[in-house]
């Protein structure tokens, strides 16, 4: 029964076996079996993420009441396979301008970027694609590919928009990556270690119960990261017609969009994997199938309570944003930092009945200061308002009678 | 030959054809890719090192940082982004290739004695990088604590007259 127990260590080592059997030399082994996992890993990303796209159509469908897809199929859930074998056989269009190279390259950086992330991700007990010591680091190093691409789409497409589109991406991107990495210390310091599969062995506790702060911050950064509502302005169609994606058409549009959605998945996972104990379940060092199927239920929860904010919220406006990147989020991941690693270093020694308790109350109070500071900012500021309140009508057929009592209810 | 040797070729390859790119590429903005694409090719030899602390930081610092800012700076600086004047390359060239050729003879002479230069690799099994060590040596005064902190304060400097510069003064028009 060891198939069933854990599929894809059973499935490795048969293959290898197969290959040495053939008289391949151990090196060459190695390198082929690399080659099959990650092109397997890759591909089954893509196709897990097509069904992805079909929940979220239908999720946010209910959050605007209407039904989403319903047509193709039960409850309409192969809409997402027809919408990619169109986007397949659309015809390439390449404008007249473009800087063929970086504009070719683009949409593959970034479909790339965002799937190098996989191979440190620990997706069950045995089934990771590589322990590196520098995991969360990796993590972060592929995130700047990303942006790479996204520059090089706006530039190489030769058209203003897309270049400003870029820009405006590209500066949200960095300037969120301030509070992220900062923020990620949390699990290092809690865990020790920058090693993925070092930090999912160390949640004996969640550390979101440790540090809903760290969490809360890492949440909020990564949504910008991915550039979705309500931090979407770097698609703000009525500023930028539709961002750094503008010239492209077909497959290399649907690379973007596929892109987009494997990352707000990714994200989900990084955060499950950081603060929700990864695999870890019942039952999950016995068998590791069952962490794998943990771990994909908790990211579903995390990335579909990412679409509710998503479907809720409007967008900010870009002062707003940077506001609340460096006013807010930077600072208060800052002291948070600096107050975890004096907590952590002092009650090294306790027992962590102690420590845990102590380190959600230093959290709270943080989260209670913070909320109070800004409650405290938006009452002294003034807005000033702009325009009248009495609205003109076109056809007056209740003339206002008493204007106080409306000024006084407004 | 082995399969890391197929993939250090292959690697070591493209890093130097997209360094002598650098070189002679004519737009300033494929000057920066081709060198994003050479420390790329860095980055991949410090994995097949087994380097990968070096080979993540490569990334994030020259890649994500340093490369951004100078594809940024080409953007907001060249009055057309499309500068395809003549190419970068001196007419001279030759006399630089010889300089160049000569220098690297001259390296490759001077470390035949080094006895690690005859080393043959080999692959360390079951390696894992001790990052804590490199950040206890840090922040250890018998280390590399004063260098460390000297480093800091320079950036901060850095980063106070780069504000100093950018800020829009009250009154003063920019």
């Amino acid at each position: 029964m060891s198939f069933f127990r854990d599929p894809v260590v059973f499935l490795t080592q048969w293959l290898n076996g197969v290959l040495a059997g053939w008289g391949l030399p151990p090196a060459w082994v190695q390198v082929i079996s690399f080659t099959i996992g990650g092109a397997i890993l890759a591909t089954g990303a893509m196709l897990f993420v097509t069904i992805l796209i079909w929940g979220e159509r239908k999720l946010l469908g209910r959050v605007q009441d209407r039904y989403g897809p319903n047509r193709l199929g039960p409850w309409g859930i192969f809409q997402s396979f027809a919408d990619m074998l169109k986007i397949f056989i659309k015809e390439h269009i390449t404008p007249v301008g473009v800087d063929l190279i970086p504009y070719n390259l683009a949409p593959i950086l970034s479909v790339a970027a965002v799937l190098m992330v996989w191979s440190v991700i620990p997706l069950s007990m045995t089934m990771y694609g590589v322990d590196l010591s520098v995991g969360l680091l990796y993590f972060v190093a592929v995130g700047a590919l990303g942006e790479l691409g996204i520059i090089m789409a706006g530039w190489g497409s030769n058209n203003k928009y897309a270049l400003l589109g870029a820009f405006r991406a590209v500066a949200q991107l960095i300037s969120y990556e301030v509070p992220m990495v900062v923020s990620l210390l949390v699990p290092v310091m809690l865990a020790g270690s920058l090693s993925m599969n070092e930090i999912v062995k160390q949640q004996n506790i969640w550390f979101i119960f440790i540090s809903p702060l760290a969490a809360l911050i890492f949440f909020v950064t990564q949504i910008a990261e991915v550039g979705r509502a309500p931090f979407d302005l770097v698609e703000a169609e009525s500023e930028l017609v539709a961002g750094f994606n503008i010239e492209y058409s077909g497959l290399k549009f649907g690379m973007f969009f596929v892109a987009e959605f494997v990352h707000a998945f990714t994200v989900a996972l990084i955060f499950t994997t950081l603060f929700l104990g990864g695999w870890r379940g019942p039952g999950a060092e016995q068998y590791p199938l069952l962490g794998f199927i943990y771990l994909m239920l908790k990211t579903t929860i995390v990335y579909f309570i990412a679409i509710l904010m998503r479907g809720s919220l409007p967008r900010f406006r870009i002062d707003q944003m940077m506001d609340v990147n460096w006013k807010l989020l930077t600072p208060l991941s800052l002291i948070l930092i600096a107050v975890t690693a004096l907590a952590v270093k002092a009650m090294q020694p306790l027992s962590p009945w102690i420590s845990v308790p102590v380190n959600i109350v230093l959290n709270l109070i943080l989260i209670y200061l913070t909320q109070q500071l800004l409650v405290r900012y938006f009452k002294r500021r003034k807005i000033r308002e702009v325009g009248s309140r009495n609205r003109p009508v076109a056809r007056l057929e209740e003339p206002v009678t008493s204007t106080a009592e409306s000024e006084g209810s407004l | 030959m082995t399969a890391m040797q197929i993939i250090f070729l292959i690697v070591a390859a493209v890093t130097l054809g997209g360094a002598l790119m650098i070189a002679t590429s004519r737009r300033m903005m494929h000057t920066v890719l081709w060198l994003v694409l050479t420390l790329m090719g860095v980055a991949v030899l410090f994995a097949l090192l087994q380097a990968n602390f070096f080979s993540v930081v490569q990334v994030l610092v020259y890649i994500g940082a340093i490369a951004i800012l100078i594809l940024f700076g080409v953007m907001l600086t060249r009055r057309s982004m499309v500068d395809a004047g003549e190419s970068l390359v001196h007419k001279n060239w030759w006399v630089v290739a010889v300089v160049i050729a000569l220098l690297f003879a001259a390296i490759v002479i001077s470390i035949q004695p080094w006895g690690a230069a005859h080393t043959p690799l080999v692959e360390l099994m079951e390696f894992k990088e001790p990052i804590s060590d490199l950040g206890e040596a840090l922040v250890d005064p018998a280390a590399y604590l004063i260098p460390f902190e000297v480093s800091s304060v320079l950036l901060l400097a850095v980063m106070v007259a780069a504000i100093y510069i950018a800020v829009d003064r009250k009154g003063g028009k920019s």
